[in-house]
């Protein structure tokens, strides 16, 4: 049937990055803590 | 003491008060930058090194052998730390320096150099930074 839309599946299997939102929230989790870090390590940072 | 003088008093020991913080604020601001090896903070402030993405120091441009010596030796500290910290707040290395890197490119004054997300290398401005769309 010309004209109609053809759906098939991908041949790779589908990937959900999660990474990005995973990482925004170990980096809010750790932020008051590294704040503290580089105060306590002045003369390094 | 009548009532006037009192207020007087009173007024100028809050004077007193207000400029004894303002030199104890400008000393705890100052503190950070001069416990920095002047061979060090003169490489930041010239712009030879910057501040990276991942949270450790890079060489900008050129950089002699005392400069590479200078930014390896501080980056080694830098993971011993993160490391460390890392540890205690069960995070991974890489994301306690990451994190560490986010508030340092903050914390950087107009004049010294820092990375942005896509590599390239920034002179801080009075603007604020531009860095990753991750850090808090």
């Amino acid at each position: 049937m010309a004209g109609c839309i053809s759906v098939s599946a991908p041949d790779k299997p589908i990937v959900i990055e999660l990474n990005i939102n995973i990482k925004q929230e170990v980096v809010y989790r750790l932020a008051a803590d590294a704040e503290n870090t580089i105060e306590e390590n002045a003369g390094i940072f | 003491m009548d009532k006037l003088s009192q207020t007087g008093l009173t007024h100028r020991l809050g004077l007193i008060a207000g400029a004894l913080a303002l030199v104890v604020g400008t000393t705890a601001i100052s503190a950070s930058a001069a416990q920095r090896d002047p061979a060090y903070a003169a490489a930041r402030s010239s712009g030879q090194i910057g501040e990276q993405v991942d949270g450790y120091l890079g060489i900008v441009a050129g950089g002699g052998a005392d400069i590479r010596r200078m930014v390896e030796d501080l980056n080694i500290k830098r993971k011993a730390v993160y490391a460390q910290k890392a540890q205690e707040q069960q995070a991974t290395v890489e994301d306690y320096a990451f994190t560490s890197g986010c508030l340092l490119i903050s914390q950087t004054v107009p004049g010294e150099k820092y990375q942005a997300p896509d590599g390239s290398w920034k002179t801080r401005t009075t603007a604020p930074p531009i860095r990753d769309s991750r850090c808090p």
